[in-house]
């Protein structure tokens, strides 16, 4: 008998359980990324501009977040008299909630059997995956637009409106460009795209699987570099923009409500590596069919993965200038949306002919 | 995957959407063709969107007796159709004719016009074809989006954005209602077919008993009604009439209405024929109160546009009586009636363009003084329209209310056409005072801006020959309407 | 359980809504708005219609939402713009309550039935609700669907028509 999928009517308490555990560790190692990117992307870049970066506190500085944290909790909670008090305290909370409902779908390993019952190593497993994941990452725009509007100062508010332009200009290219991975899975939940991506590459090269990024190289840089966009990071960083607009829309806050924006934007940029690397590199499924990439948990390798992805990005923001407003808007709609509908229309007429 | 590709095509009747096809493809052409043709004057784009029109009232002739079905049951094109196709296409022809000097003439020669017109009779025409709710509704919205722009095209004009956007807010505010109707009646019968709606009906449908069929009926007919504006939701019509531009306003009042009274009639017809005592009895009172109130406040008016604008709300009433009637006279009456109304109407409406200001400001009763002397030909043309919009002999209008008001005497509804008739008794007053002032009051202008470009002259002439072919000779057309309907 | 939650759900829904149209400030009328979108997103989970709710987030809380939160900033409305209409609340308010009772009376005394479709939410979960819909969309209702594009083409002409400096 094979074992059955865990689910609430057949063993609601366990159910419920694993449940809590699986939420508590992936929030826990989500908030410890974010902690430790603050340091590591310091540290990158520091060392790619022939600096040291933190060495203070702890070896090579390795407790500076733990600092910066308490610093910024000890700090007095301004909030500025002008300001429109209710939407000026969700914003932070609005920007943070988003990123982090988001990690709830992407799968950190194969199912595991635990009682007689098999239980999936991801939060939860929707067969809309993909949209959930694309309908969240919309809303994490709120907070900033909101903040920018709430704090009442002039600064704030043009990164409020240049970050809710630029989010909905590059929200598109962004989902059409995953649409193309949808075509060839026929499926939208995440966990059955990763283990597609097991197969053999194209049915023939046994050992290399069939990463879609492999399949879709366009789709890929197109989401990355709609993704970068999206979640505000160098070089579309307009909405910060910290030589023209102080500090863009979180200029009046400071606190633990900066803290909170710090945080949002590590976490989005966990996000967006996770997907990347769910859709794209095959989730938590080893590089090589070989026997010893396969027995390392699978965790690990989506973490390497992450890890790599977000690398990359500390790089990019080491390596390029801030694009220009107009350059900006002129990429999204006439060179990447163009693209990523090019593709879909591409990939439709190859999935159709063969 | 070949299977659902195969699935798809399988319900694919081209013939069934031919004629709105080839008038959008016409559309999408100008559309790119605008691209390239000089600025500053549409005179190409008129002549090309008149061509579009011919080449689609050809496909509508071919289609005539050879009813195609297609789509899953998504349309038809059956005679009804191609009647109804042939109203927008008139509403649509001479609408654009008398356009290319009006545009000019308030400095707005913007091409992009004659595409949205094309697009509206595209979706005026999904309307009448449509066999499917969502047909319908979308064939709806294509018609009705096209027109909120095209109500605020004079985007510097104070009076055209009002007309714009009060069109547009509560258009948007009727198509809620509609959608919701729509949304209801497919809760209770597990369909957006017409034909599955009524035969469900029919089956279990006591009104009373399912209060969702009721809800769902008096939505839909709320939306329907507002489009055709009547009373009670008549109240758009005079602001953006009056706002709109008058070629679009004389399209609104002929086309859109028409394409209405096609999907309500059909809804009417397919869906809820087994529940005809309640909704005809719904629809006397609307009838009645349209009829009334457009005409008792049309006696107010000095503005010609928002004159014709209560006129129109009150034929509007004229042709609910022939949907009151629900039989074969009544029906084909209204297909005739619209027919007819688009000559005269759309005849008037031209009048006014050529007789207008840059600015339109002496559109009024005193602004007229004089004209028929003046100006003989438009003073002419304006009189036999406004005889056939009172309706009398020998012109379309006479015609047209005769079958109305006959239908609804055969159907019993004695009371009906008598107030049918003292209401056409009222309508006399203000349009005979418009004649009044062009010939019996002394012209103090010489109307020496009032020119005679050769499209709107066209445009006068086939609206002139319509209202007397339909006036004279009716047989032949209501022969046609009575092989039209179901 | 799940009624709780679906009245749980249904006050916050109303809530909201009232707060649309009871806010001094445009912006959090929005917000109420972007709130009882969510709402719905829920119902449509509940409903077993997952990718309605997916949609209901993505489009209206995410794109369209933002979209006027945005105008309403740059416009940034003077006082007079805020101030809401509150002539004739009484009026609509009686005139809302009799609608209600009204519609309150014909579900008590009469049925609401309706008939049996072919896809249960059996089938929605077997085969899937995006399947479903995309079925329905590209076999039974293809029609509307290509007329759907024409709609959206013309109101980008609409759009572009009224509201670009030189056309």
């Amino acid at each position: 008998m094979t074992p059955e999928m865990l689910s609430l009517s057949n063993s609601p308490g366990l159910f419920v359980g694993i449940m809590l555990v699986k939420i508590l560790v992936v929030f826990g190692v989500t908030m410890l990324i974010v902690a430790y990117a603050t340091w590591c992307e310091r540290k990158v870049i520091g060392h790619m501009q022939t600096r040291l970066g933190p060495m203070r506190t702890g070896w090579h500085g390795l407790l500076q977040p733990i600092a910066d944290g308490i610093k910024l909790f000890f700090k007095e909670d301004l909030i500025p008299s002008e300001s429109t008090k209710v939407p000026f305290l969700l914003a932070p909370m609005m920007i943070l909630v988003p990123a982090l409902i988001t990690v709830a779908v992407i799968p950190f390993g194969p199912d595991i059997s635990v009682g007689g019952f098999l239980i999936p190593q991801q939060i939860t497993d929707l067969n809309i995956g993909v949209l959930y994941i694309l309908a969240f990452a919309g809303l994490g725009i709120y907070g900033i637009v909101l903040a920018g509007w709430a704090s009442n100062s002039k600064y704030s508010l043009l990164g409020g409106v240049r970050a809710s332009a630029q989010m909905i200009s590059y929200e598109l290219a962004a989902g059409v460009s995953i649409i193309a991975i949808f075509m060839l899975s026929e499926t939208l939940s995440l966990r059955e795209i990763v283990f597609l991506q097991q197969q053999d590459l194209w049915g023939v090269c046994s050992f290399v699987p069939n990463w879609y990024v492999f399949t879709q190289p366009l789709a890929f840089c197109l989401f990355i570099i709609t993704g970068l966009a999206e979640i505000n990071r160098t070089p579309f960083d307009m909405p910060e923009a910290e030589s023209e607009l102080v500090s863009g829309f979180c200029t009046e806050y400071s606190s633990m409500k900066y803290a909170l924006f710090f945080m949002a934007e590590y976490a989005n940029m966990i996000v967006i590596a996770a997907i990347a690397a769910t859709l794209f590199l095959g989730g938590w499924s080893a590089p090589l069919n070989i026997g010893i990439f396969t027995m390392i948990p699978g965790f690990v390798w989506l973490l390497l993965k992450i890890f790599s992805m977000m690398f990359f990005f500390m790089w990019l923001r080491a390596t390029f200038p801030r694009v220009r407003y107009d350059q900006l808007m002129r990429l999204g709609w006439k060179v990447l949306l163009p693209l990523a509908l090019a593709n879909v229309v591409i990939t439709g007429l190859v999935v159709v002919i063969f | 995957m070949e299977n659902l590709v195969q699935i798809a095509l399988q319900n694919v009747n081209m013939a069934a959407i031919l004629p709105s096809l080839v008038l959008t493809c016409f559309g999408m052409g100008l559309l790119l063709i605008n691209v390239f043709l000089p600025r500053g004057t549409t005179r190409h784009a008129v002549w090309i969107s008149v061509i579009g029109l011919v080449v689609t009232g050809f496909f509508v002739y071919t289609g005539w007796g050879n009813p195609q079905y297609g789509f899953n049951d998504a349309v038809a094109n059956d005679n009804y159709t191609a009647f109804f196709s042939v109203i927008f296409l008139f509403a649509a022809g001479l609408t654009i004719l008398m356009s290319d000097d009006y545009l000019t003439r308030e400095g707005y020669p913007v091409s992009e016009y004659y595409p949205l017109i094309l697009f509206a009779t595209a979706g005026a025409m999904w309307m009448a074809s449509g066999t499917d709710m969502l047909t319908i509704f979308l064939g709806l919205e294509v018609m009705s989006i096209a027109l909120y722009v095209l109500a605020g095209f004079f985007r510097g004009q104070l009076r055209s954005n009002e007309a714009g956007l009060k069109y547009f807010l509560l258009g948007a505010f009727s198509t809620g209602f509609l959608l919701y109707g729509i949304a209801l009646i497919y809760g209770v019968t597990g369909s957006t077919k017409l034909t599955e709606i009524g035969i469900y009906l029919n089956a279990h449908g006591s009104l009373l008993e399912n209060p969702m069929t009721l809800a769902g009926l008096v939505l839909l007919s709320t939306g329907f009604l507002f489009k055709i504006a009547a009373a009670p939701f008549h109240m758009w019509t005079p602001d953006v009439y009056e706002g709109a531009p008058t070629p679009v306003t004389a399209f609104m009042s002929a086309g859109p209405k028409a394409a209405a009274f096609a999907a309500f009639l059909r809804i009417m017809e397919y869906c809820f024929f087994s529940l005809k005592p309640e909704w005809t009895a719904m629809l006397w009172v609307i009838a009645v109160l349209t009829m009334v109130i457009g005409n008792v406040i049309a006696i107010q008016q000095t503005n010609l546009k928002r004159m014709l604008a209560y006129s129109s709300i009150a034929h509007a009433g004229y042709a609910l009586v022939g949907l009151v009637a629900a039989n074969e006279i009544g029906y084909s009456g209204i297909l005739f009636y619209m027919l007819a109304y688009t000559f005269m109407n759309i005849g008037a409406f031209a009048v006014l363009v050529l007789a207008g200001k840059k600015g339109e400001d002496n559109l009024t009763l005193e602004g007229f003084s004089g004209f028929g002397l003046k100006r003989p030909f438009l003073g002419v043309a304006m009189t036999v329209f406004l005889f056939s919009l009172m309706g009398l002999p020998p012109t379309a209008g006479f015609a047209g209310k005769f079958y109305i008001f006959a239908g609804a005497v055969k159907a019993g509804y004695i009371w009906l056409a008598v107030i049918g008739v003292l209401n056409s008794a009222v309508s006399l007053y203000y349009y005979l005072r418009i004649m009044v002032y062009m010939y019996f009051r002394d012209a103090e202008e010489d109307y020496a801006w009032v020119s005679l470009p050769a499209a709107a002259v066209i445009s006068i002439v086939i609206a002139l020959i319509g209202v007397f072919y339909l006036g004279i000779i009716p047989g032949d057309v209501m022969e046609m309407a009575k092989m039209a309907i179901f | 359980m799940e009624l709780i939650f679906f009245y749980l759900i249904a006050i916050v829904a109303v809530a909201s809504g009232f707060l649309v149209i009871r806010c001094q400030s445009p912006v959090n009328s929005a917000l109420g708005l972007v709130n009882t979108f969510f709402c719905l997103a829920i119902f449509y989970v509940m409903l077993h219609a997952p990718f309605m709710a997916a949609i209901q987030i993505m489009v209206y809380a995410g794109a369209i939402m933002v979209l006027i939160i945005f105008v309403i900033m740059l416009l940034n409305l003077g006082t007079e713009a805020r101030k809401r209409y509150t002539t004739g609340v009484v009026w609509s308010a009686i005139a809302s309550l009799l609608v209600l009772f009204n519609v309150m009376y014909f579900i008590k005394r009469g049925r609401v039935t309706g008939a049996e479709g072919d896809i249960t939410s059996y089938t929605v979960e077997s085969v899937g609700h995006v399947e479903l819909i995309g079925k329905a969309l590209f076999t039974e209702y293809l029609l509307p669907f290509e007329i759907a594009s024409i709609l959206l083409l013309v109101a980008i002409v609409g759009a572009v028509v009224l509201a670009k400096k030189e056309v």
